[in-house]
């Protein structure tokens, strides 16, 4: 071997054994470490696998949904509009959505009632998501009874769950049929939830809601591109909530690693000056103090993303699930698609290792440059 | 040769209580001899010590190692006179690695790790083979009859035997001047005597020998050519 590569490995098989003889304070440092970058980790794993679901879910939507408002609050459309909408130009399809939320009293859980045209659906027969499976402890084949507006309770027979390919969207789905659903709610005939309305050209979408707004001054088209910027929002790690919560979790970390990495101990400076007297240069004693700070932050790093990716994709993020998913008492349980994104990786690497590395280096930095004649004196 | 001249240490030069340790010492070294600093606590010794071995500047003066430092820096080595003070950091380096072993009065092994690997310390950034500097280390701690520590960690050793680690480390690459500082000051008798039997060893070798000393058996014994006695920081006496 060269001698100037026989010198890194010289000094990293020195900074393995440094680290071992300090195995109490090392371990304790990688522990809190692995923790930090766990937890980060975890959230940017969290957040990008909810992101790519509410995609997912969003894929499915329809490109324009029209809701009609009364003093500012969301009310039933009248089905009439459908044909008028349909008759602007570039629409493509124009669907009256019935829908609505029932609450049930026995788990206290909210569940998403949709009707549905299906032909496969049988007559008094309903559709149930997973999640309504599992809180309600039903199978195939079991009645339920659901409870109506009059107090009522009209018994279901379940004729099918549904897969569970994109759990967090079907997880709390009832599906029953139209009339089934006006019954339970006693929404009037001729009204619907909401439109769904499907362009040819999606560019033509503002202006068809423009159209429509004209048309009826009192309904309120969503567009789907407007749903996915306001997620972007508050998914997107670079804008939004996420910069917020990383942004604490790296701040805290700094804290934490300039707390542990600028404390060198007296003995510590003295073994530098011991290094220095013996002939080692002040660029020696810095890879030194390189090596050790590079062996426990690559370490910290790597066990902290794998623990990571283990919790969010196999363990479904069940230390966040409450916080992050929960309006719901039907958290789907879900496994999120596992996947890794190089740039978040690389993002989270500068994030945790850099500011550790910097931290050791610069009291070595300090602690190197001075004359080795204090080691002499102890 | 070891020459100094007007050399002067002085401790927080410039700051409100600034103390000369060396004052104004000018004396010669020679070479392949027993030179002996002896001197009442507190007369400058080990200042004087670290000034000779590139651990530390002097506030003025001059040091010139003559024919001492062609291992270190064979590039620029006029044999005679390298006049050391005004070196870049780099090259006291260097010197401070190749020419001088140092033997320091708290030994300064490094605690936890093996005797072995405290000999080995000085030779990791030169990147020599491995093998070829772990034979040589081996064969320093036989000769001073550590062959059973080897693997053992410093930190359980007796006095004595830390002080032969310590010699072992200095001589690890192969030294010519080997520096002291009180070797005795931890020993017993018995123990200091086979030191000195050692240092006659290092003296027919051809080293240059520099210790500083409160203790007879050092600055009594037939092997000491030189002795200096300082007081206050200056050279009081030479024989
Ligand atoms: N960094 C320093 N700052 C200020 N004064 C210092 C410093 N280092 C040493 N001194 C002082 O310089 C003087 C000489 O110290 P030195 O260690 O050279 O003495 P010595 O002769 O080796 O003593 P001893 O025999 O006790 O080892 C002492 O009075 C000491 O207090
Ligand atoms: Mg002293």
């Amino acid at each position: 071997m060269r001698p100037s590569l026989q010198r890194y490995r010289n000094i990293l098989d020195f900074a393995l054994s440094s680290l071992l003889r300090r195995k109490g304070r090392n371990l304790a440092l990688i522990s809190v470490y692995t923790l930090v970058v766990f937890v980060i980790a975890s959230l940017v794993f969290f957040v990008q696998a909810l992101k790519r679901e509410a995609h997912e879910l969003l894929a499915q939507a329809p490109d324009m949904v029209v809701q009609r408002m009364v003093a500012g609050r969301h009310d039933p459309v009248p089905l009439a509009q459908v044909e008028a909408i349909r008759s602007i130009r570039g629409v493509d399809e124009v669907q009256a959505r019935l829908w609505g939320y029932y609450y049930d009293p026995v788990f206290g859980g909210n569940l998403t009632v949709l009707a549905t045209e299906d032909a496969a659906l049988a007559p008094d027969a309903i559709w149930i998501g997973q999640g309504v499976a599992r809180s309600m402890r039903v199978r195939e084949g079991d009645l339920i009874p659901l409870r109506g507006y009059d107090g009522q309770s009209s018994l279901f027979s379940i004729q099918k769950v549904l897969p569970e390919s994109s759990e967090l969207v079907s997880s709390d789905l009832v599906l029953m049929a139209p009339k089934d659903v006006r019954a339970l709610f006693h929404f009037p005939e001729g009204l619907a939830t909401d439109l769904a309305v499907q362009a040819g050209n999606p560019r033509e979408l503002p202006t068809i809601a423009a159209k429509i707004v004209e048309l009826y001054p009192d309904s309120r088209p969503i567009l789907k591109a407007e749903i996915l910027r306001t997620y972007e929002a508050v998914f997107d790690w670079r804008g939004g909530l996420m910069v917020v919560v990383l942004g604490s979790a790296v701040l805290s970390f700094i804290i934490f690693a300039w707390d542990k990495a600028t404390g060198l101990s007296a003995e510590e400076r003295k073994e530098i000056g011991v290094l220095k007297s013996l002939g080692w240069e002040s660029s020696d004693v810095l890879l030194l103090k390189f090596w050790e700070g590079t062996v426990i932050s690559v370490t910290a790093f790597l066990t902290g993303v794998l623990l990571a990716y283990a919790h969010v994709f196999f363990f479904s993020a069940s230390l966040f699930e409450h916080a992050l998913k929960g309006w719901s008492v039907l958290f789907p349980r879900f496994r999120l698609i596992p996947a890794l994104d190089g740039y978040q990786l690389t993002v989270l690497f500068f994030l945790t290792v850099l500011p550790y590395t910097a931290a050791t280096l610069v009291p070595s930095w300090r602690a190197a440059t001075v004359d080795p004649d204090a080691a002499m004196r102890s | 040769m070891i020459e100094l001249s007007q050399v002067v240490k002085t401790y927080q030069a410039g700051l409100a209580t600034p103390f000369t340790a060396v004052d104004r010492v000018t004396l010669s070294i020679p070479a392949a001899r027993l030179t002996v600093l002896k001197g009442p606590s507190g007369s400058g010794k080990t200042t004087l010590l670290t000034l000779i071995g590139c651990m530390a500047r002097p506030t003025s003066g001059r040091i010139h190692l003559h024919g001492l430092a062609a291992d270190a820096l064979p590039h620029l080595a006029p044999a005679d006179a390298l006049e050391i003070t005004s070196l870049p950091e780099r090259f006291l380096t260097a010197i401070r690695r190749r020419t001088f072993g140092f033997i320091f009065q708290q030994f300064n092994l490094v605690r936890g790790i093996s005797v072995l690997e405290n000999v080995l310390l000085p030779t990791y950034p030169t990147g020599e083979d491995p093998r070829a500097v772990e034979a040589r280390a081996v064969e320093r701690l036989e000769s001073l009859g550590l062959a059973r520590h080897l693997r053992a960690s410093v930190d359980r050793l007796s006095g004595g035997e830390a002080q032969r680690v310590a010699i072992a480390r200095a001589l690890i690459n192969d030294p010519a001047v080997i520096i002291a500082d009180e070797p005795t000051a931890h020993l017993d008798s018995r123990l200091s005597e086979d030191f000195m039997g050692l240092m006659s060893q290092f003296k027919d070798a051809g080293k240059t020998l520099l210790i500083t000393s409160h203790d007879p058996i050092v600055y009594d014994s037939e092997l000491a050519d030189l002795v200096v006695e300082m007081r206050d920081g200056r050279v009081v006496s030479e024989s």
